[in-house]
């Protein structure tokens, strides 16, 4: 039997790793939102790890509604990066922030 | 050393080699590549910790729907590499300051709190039957139901907003309009030519 730890270094190691990928790609929203799918699927494993190891199924339910949220928004963040693109001919981070008070 | 820990390891670090590649490639399609393998990887560790459900459903809605979709989006793009590519070297003290220091606080977090945790703490409450999708669906359809019915709203949502912010209305299409025919006046559409203007 694997050690609960050994699951939760993995998962706090890939939260990190894609918490700095957020910082590295700075101009890049695209590889900003794949990092960000990252972050989610090791929320969901540490939900998983926990449902397992408590012996308790929520923790797979939780996942299951995680997995819809995300689906509906990264739908939604790449349809704002399309008409983003249109209109302003680039993706870049620098551009979006034109809308200064 | 048996067969359990051996795929553990194994797959653990390929999904973190896999991650790594995800977030230091410049090619937005690499790393979307390396996303659906790493998806992939995490499906399997998934397996190990008796989800069954999630990690087929994972590989289904995730490396099938949402991947290609991002595939979909990188590609339609055509965006300039140059303007992007060699950018994140500017950035690598952060990146590396920023992952040293949440990893060491998680990790230090979960060894204090978790690291002589037993399985079973709780009793096993709403275990039916052997299949994880028999009991998945029995809680599902029982204990959340308003949640998931909320989640299937949410995934209207999303269809609708996509399809708003991206559709665009064609200009060009023939059709009729009914109060532009009805209103049409005689001097619209005949023109009294004499025989004069002819010569």
């Amino acid at each position: 039997m694997i050690p609960m730890s050994h699951y939760l270094f993995l998962s706090s190691i890939l939260f990190s790793i894609s918490l700095a990928g957020i910082f590295l790609n700075r101009k890049n929203i695209l590889i900003m939102l794949m990092s960000l799918e990252l972050m989610f699927l090791s929320i969901n494993f540490n939900f998983i790890i926990f449902g397992n190891y408590l012996g308790d199924l929520t923790g797979q339910i939780f996942v299951f509604f995680i997995l819809t949220v995300i689906a509906a928004e990264s739908a939604i963040g790449l349809a704002i990066i399309v008409v983003l693109y249109r209109n302003r001919d680039s993706i870049n981070v620098d551009d979006i922030g034109k809308l200064k008070g | 050393m048996n067969a359990e820990l051996v795929i553990f390891y194994l797959f653990s670090i390929f999904l973190i080699i896999s991650s790594l590649y995800v977030v230091t490639s410049n090619n937005p399609i690499k790393s979307a590549i390396y996303l659906v393998f790493s998806f992939f990887f995490s499906a399997i560790l998934w397996l190990l910790l008796g989800a069954e459900f999630l990690s087929v459903i994972l590989i289904l809605v995730y490396v099938g729907a949402v991947m290609v979709l991002f595939l979909f989006v990188v590609m339609m793009l055509d965006i300039n590499l140059s303007e992007i590519t060699g950018r994140f070297v500017k950035y690598l003290k952060e990146g590396i300051f920023v992952f040293i220091t949440m990893a060491t606080l998680l990790i230090l977090f979960f060894q204090n709190q978790f690291s002589d945790t037993d399985k079973n703490i709780l009793t096993e409450i709403n275990i039916i039957s052997d299949s994880n999708t028999k009991n998945l669906g029995y809680v599902l359809y029982t204990e959340y139901i308003l949640a998931f019915e909320v989640a299937a709203v949410i995934l209207l949502l999303g269809i609708i907003s996509a399809i708003t912010l991206t559709h665009r209305k064609k200009t060009n299409n023939k059709y009729q309009d009914p109060s532009i025919q009805i209103s049409v006046k005689k001097e619209d559409r005949v023109t009294i030519i004499k025989d004069e203007d002819l010569k």
